[in-house]
């Protein structure tokens, strides 16, 4: 299970794609329902980011194996306009897709560990791990 | 145990006794659980979560669409929980704003304390009040020489960018010369820097007066500030004390008009600021009359319980709840 997996981003069904995939993982490793729903919902997220503002990209699933730890990790990666004001994006309340909670601190705080990196007109990754408890 | 079996088990027999019975009572303990899940941060999709557990507990023969329609409702509960952890950073961030803001007030408190001066001709008398947290009147004295000078200050507009203008106001002040004294040219002094440093959308009216105690006479000028009164002793009677001017920040150009008027031993310079005016009861805004006859009320006491009286009258009269900042001012002449 050392190998991760990864769903093409271009148009809304990839979403869901993404989702399935995710879902999947989550249940293999043990998570939890709630947790699956979490880190399905973080995809979703994270995938509709892509979306809307990159266009395309990719979504990465890979189960972590550490010592004595199990979880499951997201990468997000794209060629997008890059984020200008990272610190901007991570604040409450600023969201340009609207909807209260939403983006990168919702999905920040449904996940265990987040990070973020961006450059403005090459792209941005980030990677989300979700620890099995 | 932890403590969420011990939640679980609980909700389990809350719900089992409500099952059997239906009563109200079991309802009550139910809204009152929800307390509890509140104080231990419990997000929407947890309880639900907890729901589905009891449920296969209490139903292992529940239907299939049943347990599938559970999980249907969990993921759609995951908004609420994305929502329900926002607000708890908010809340958080909101805490930490409010304790700084505490901090800048107290800072700005210490900064403009202007200290009474001790002034053997005058008995004077002070209250200055803020609304919110951070005063935006603002009351200066100066002894200089023989005479004494005194400003007082209003910010149109409340709260922190009131405050920190006024902390630029008092600099400005203490900057100019003192050769300046004369209270039309210190206002036109003060409108330049104002009208230089001060966002357009921000005015300041302010009223400025100098006491010379050689003459009895007392110098002012105005921009735009609310008219104070003048206790005329001998003819035992109140009357405006009117310095027309343009409020501060407007023109460059602007120039003051010099008022000046004889002190006579037992008369009084009352200068407020529109807080003491616009004290708004259930009535409607207070007139100035009535200002006046609880001055007069209080009249024979010393300058600072007058003003003190004065304003715990108000205070009441508006059931304790400013809503601009307060600031009065009595001199009187004691020789």
């Amino acid at each position: 299970m050392d190998i991760q997996s990864c769903v093409e981003v271009r148009n809304e069904w990839d979403i869901v794609s993404a989702r399935q995939l995710g879902r999947n993982m989550a249940k293999e490793l043990g998570f939890g329902n709630v947790d699956q729903a979490r880190i399905t919902t973080a995809i979703s997220e994270l995938a509709r980011n892509i979306y809307l503002y990159a266009g395309r990209g990719k979504i990465c699933i890979e189960p972590i194996d550490q010592i004595g730890r199990k979880g499951l990790r997201i990468v997000a990666l794209d060629n997008g306009p890059g984020i200008r004001e990272i610190r901007k994006v991570m604040e409450d309340g600023y969201t340009t897709s609207g909807g209260l909670g939403a983006g990168l601190p919702g999905v920040k705080r449904l996940m265990d560990e987040f990070s973020i990196e961006s450059t403005v007109d090459v792209g941005t990754e980030i990677s989300a791990t979700k620890w099995l408890r | 145990m932890t403590a969420k079996d011990a939640l679980t088990e609980r909700y389990q027999d809350l719900l089992s006794v409500y099952l059997k019975a239906k009563t109200e009572t079991t309802l009550y303990k139910g809204q009152q659980f929800s307390r509890k899940l509140l104080e231990q941060q419990i997000s929407p999709e947890d309880l639900v979560s907890l729901h589905i557990q009891v449920m296969d507990q209490l139903f292992p023969d529940m239907s299939e669409e049943m347990r599938d329609s559970f999980d249907f409702l969990l993921e759609a509960m995951i908004g609420y929980g994305f929502a329900y952890r926002e607000h708890q950073s908010l809340r958080d961030k909101q805490q930490q704003l409010e304790s700084e803001i505490e901090v800048a007030a107290s800072m700005q408190q210490t900064l403009l304390l202007s200290d009474v001066p001790g002034f053997d001709q005058l008995d004077i008398g002070v209250v200055s009040v803020p609304a919110k947290k951070m005063n935006g009147d603002y009351y200066n004295f100066v002894k200089s020489g023989n005479s004494l000078s005194v400003a007082v200050a209003d910010i149109i507009g409340k709260g922190i960018p009131a405050a920190l203008c006024m902390s630029m106001i008092k600099y400005a002040m203490d900057s100019l010369p003192e050769e300046q004294m004369k209270p039309h040219l210190l206002l036109e002094n003060l409108n330049r820097v104002v009208e230089q440093n001060v966002h357009s959308n921000m005015f300041i009216t302010m009223f400025h007066g100098v006491y010379e105690p050689e003459s009895h006479k007392f110098y002012y000028a105005g921009a735009g500030h609310e008219p104070g009164f003048f206790y005329h002793a001998k003819e035992d009677e109140f009357q405006d004390l009117i310095a027309k001017g343009l409020v501060l920040g407007v023109s460059r150009t602007t120039t003051y008009h010099p008022y000046e008027k004889m002190i006579e031993v037992g008369d009084m310079v009352i200068l407020l600021s529109d807080g003491v005016t616009e004290c708004r009861t259930s009535k409607g805004f207070i007139e100035r009359e009535e200002v006046v006859s609880l001055i007069r009320k209080y009249m024979d006491l010393p300058s600072q319980k007058i003003v003190e009286n004065v304003f715990q009258e108000l205070d009441r009269l508006q059931g304790f709840e400013l809503r601009d900042d307060f600031t009065l001012i009595i001199l009187k002449r004691l020789v």
